[in-house]
């Protein structure tokens, strides 16, 4: 063998040493997730980050959203489970919380804390401690898609008023067009759907005094409110009450409905089904002209890191990484989701109308404020919405079911 | 040999006891790890308070106390308790019943009842996750099979699993579909080993096809029926995967399709948009559900079995 050969040899082999090292030093974390659909776009996402941080690669892993905090709970209490916990917010992590299976975040250890605004951290914060335990990921806006094509098919505008609505509803009706694709068949879904109408009717100062105890649900302008949700059913499909969410989201896409109440986490899935669809996002009907036009907003959780992870500094380096501008600006363009991270450039038209239309927005009631024990605000309602819708019961049946079960553990309710 | 036998057995009788006891345990092993042991931890969780998703402290029968007397918990236990009594009786009547006639039709072997016993049976190896799914795309209320063959005769979109009237028949009508070839065999099974003998000479008394079967058959398939009833009885109250693919976690619409097994899992577990964990309460009603279970099935077995016996 010349001597060149045997100097490429031993060359060759530094390298693979050099290599094989690397490996042994690098740190696998796992992050947790019930988003299976954005698996690639989280790929990607983790490949820049270990560009950056080439001695840690990140695993993602998803599970059925159904059965999500099962699995995460069941796992969490055996010492188990991912690195990084993808989480929903408000009640669902405080339970979490509660047990002590997240590790707190603070400026030292995720220093990125400081890019989110102060409501979207309340997603993620504890309300005993005041520590945060998930550090917010997206923003999620309800309100109105607007099918554009249907629209100029009938020659009609989007409405912007109630009564708008219904004159317009009417006349899509009479042109063969469902005016909502919206049904009864879906608990979760039904919850947004009265979000989305009730909360233009209520406005902020409601918000206010049911936060400070002032009132309930029993007050007259929330049953008012439940009141206009009847009105719908004529303008959503036939058997509307067995539609549930994912044939409400065909009859969109597919131009046989020219309206549906939902939100924006949906943009970048009917883009999906359907490439050449023409389709707007809108603050939903308000009750009178010259109203502030409201969309509900929430932020829909964040990422927290395992308290018995082995590997919790890595697991603390990627979440810092996932609240940098860096990080949100491509989130945002890859999912179609409002990143909360200060200074995001959201360069989707529809998504930066979206933002836009979060700056007035009303906050989800239930999931906000009320679902943080037990019996939670979104179950009462998710009870009674379809009753209501139906017929068997009125919308002051439904309020008062929904203020004495929340009296509970509610204490400003309790004796009202 | 047989003194052999025994002067073995007399002198090393342990030896024999040690053989057996080595035969029972490695089943034994399994059964306290996998069985007994999950139910007394959750007897033992029932009788806790949770904080989060760990126990804190002790309570009594508390948790008892707020499923089966506090509203809303009560609301929902008898509301779900109250479909799983429907169900079961339901079963007995459309399922059970049509599985006898359908066993007795298969029995006077009419020509092509070999296609037909392979027909009724084929849904049966069918997941029930394939079949709920199944009927939830037949039951659509614009799209599905059921109400566009109705629209043939002019009859509307009927929200068959949205409305609160037809909900819970229709998925029962998906469990009957599903299951109806089970209790079929098992009937047709019971009805072969009846002597040809007591048939003929019933026939030749002039019994006709009623009398036959309520009189002649029916009594002596007693063993068949007890099997059919138990299990119609431990389905019904363990019922889950029908319902949750048709109807969901809730019981959707308004709780219409709700059962034990469902508001078990809810309470127990939560789900991502309703509510949050509680194995406290999930256990109490997990300990409700095994107690009617087994105290229900224990009872209907000595009544059942004594009137096999009787015969």
């Amino acid at each position: 063998m010349s001597r060149r050969r045997i100097g490429l040899a031993l060359a060759a082999a530094s390298f693979a040493w050099g290599l094989a090292a690397s490996a042994a030093h690098a740190t696998d974390i796992s992050f947790w997730t019930w988003r299976q659909e954005d698996k690639a776009a989280y790929n990607e996402l983790f490949a820049d980050f270990t560009k950056e941080n080439p001695d840690i690669h990140v695993k993602f892993e998803s599970f059925p959203d159904e059965n999500y905090p099962t699995i995460v709970s069941t796992a969490l209490a055996a010492g188990k489970g991912g690195d990084v916990i993808h989480t929903h917010a408000y009640g669902w992590l405080e339970q979490f919380v509660k047990a002590g299976y997240f590790e707190p975040q603070d400026l030292t250890t995720v220093p990125s804390l400081a890019n989110q605004p102060a409501d979207a951290l309340v997603a993620g914060t504890y309300r005993a401690d005041k520590k945060v335990y998930s550090l917010p990921f997206a923003s999620q806006t309800l309100g109105l898609f607007i099918n554009k094509d249907v629209f100029a098919q009938a020659g009609l505008t989007p409405p912007t008023t109630w009564d708008e609505f219904i004159t317009v509803s009417k006349a899509l009706k009479e042109k063969g067009f469902y005016p909502l694709a919206n049904g009864m068949g879906t608990s979760w879904f039904n919850e947004m759907f009265v979000a989305i109408f009730t909360n233009p009717f209520l406005g902020q100062d409601f918000v206010g005094d049911l936060t400070s105890g002032k009132t309930t649900f029993k007050d007259p302008r929330y049953v008012a409110a439940l009141g206009k949700l009847l009105e719908l059913r004529d303008y959503m499909p036939p058997g509307f009450e067995g539609i549930d969410y994912e044939t409400a989201g065909q009859l969109f896409i597919t131009g046989k409905a020219a309206m549906l109440a939902g939100g924006s986490f949906d943009i970048a899935t009917y883009r999906t089904q359907n490439p050449a669809i023409n389709m707007d996002f809108i603050a939903p009907p308000t009750a009178k002209a010259g109203d502030t036009p409201q969309v509900t907003k929430f932020f829909d959780g964040g990422y927290a890191v395992n308290a018995k992870s082995a590997n919790k500094e890595a697991a603390l380096k990627l979440v810092n990484w996932m609240g940098t501008k860096e990080f949100g600006d491509k989130f945002s363009a890859l999912l179609g989701n409002i990143s909360p991270i200060k200074g995001v450039v959201i360069k989707d038209e529809l998504l930066a109308h979206v933002a836009k239309l979060n700056e007035t927005a009303m906050p989800h009631i239930n999931v906000v404020y009320f679902r943080f024990e037990k019996p939670t605000g979104s179950e009462l309602l998710q009870g009674d919405i379809t009753k209501m819708m139906s017929g068997s019961i009125t919308p002051d049946q439904l309020a008062a079911d929904l203020t004495d079960g929340l009296a509970k553990w509610y204490k400003p309710f309790q004796g009202k | 040999m047989n003194n052999g036998r025994r002067h073995t057995k007399k002198a090393f009788p342990w030896r024999r006891s040690l053989w057996i006891a080595s035969l029972l345990a490695p089943a034994l092993v399994v059964m306290v790890l996998l069985v007994l042991w999950p139910l007394l931890s959750a007897f033992r969780l029932a009788f806790y308070e949770f904080n989060g998703l760990q126990p804190t402290g002790f309570i009594g029968f508390e948790n008892f106390r707020k499923v089966l007397f506090e509203q809303p918990y009560s609301g929902w236990t008898y509301n779900a308790l109250k479909h799983n009594i429907i169900a079961f009786v339901a079963l007995m009547v459309f399922e059970n019943g049509t599985a006898f006639l359908l066993a007795y039709a298969l029995l006077k072997a009419l020509p092509g009842h070999r296609i037909h016993q392979v027909i009724v049976f084929l849904p049966v190896v069918l997941s029930a996750v394939i079949v709920g799914f199944l009927w939830k795309l037949f039951l659509h209320p614009l799209f599905g099979l059921v109400n566009q063959t109705l629209a043939l005769v002019g009859i509307g979109a009927i929200p068959w699993l949205g409305n609160e009237h037809t909900a819970l028949g229709s998925v029962l009508f998906a469990n009957v579909w599903h299951w109806l070839g089970f209790p079929t065999l098992v009937l047709l099974a019971g009805m072969q080993r009846v002597s040809k003998e007591v048939i003929e000479a019933a026939r030749l008394d002039g019994a006709g096809d009623y009398v036959l079967m309520t009189k002649i058959i029916w009594p002596l398939i007693a063993p068949s029926v007890t099997i059919v009833t138990i299990l119609t009885f431990i389905g019904s109250f363990n019922w889950f995967e029908i319902p949750y693919v048709m109807a969901g976690l809730t019981g959707s619409p308004g709780g219409a399709t709700d059962v034990l097994g469902l508001y078990f899992y809810r309470t127990a577990f939560g789900s991502t948009t309703t509510g949050i964990q509680d194995f406290g309460q999930g256990s109490a009603l997990a300990v409700m559900m095994f107690i009617i279970v087994a105290g229900v099935t224990a009872i209907a077995l000595r009544y059942l079995r004594r009137r096999e016996i009787e015969l």
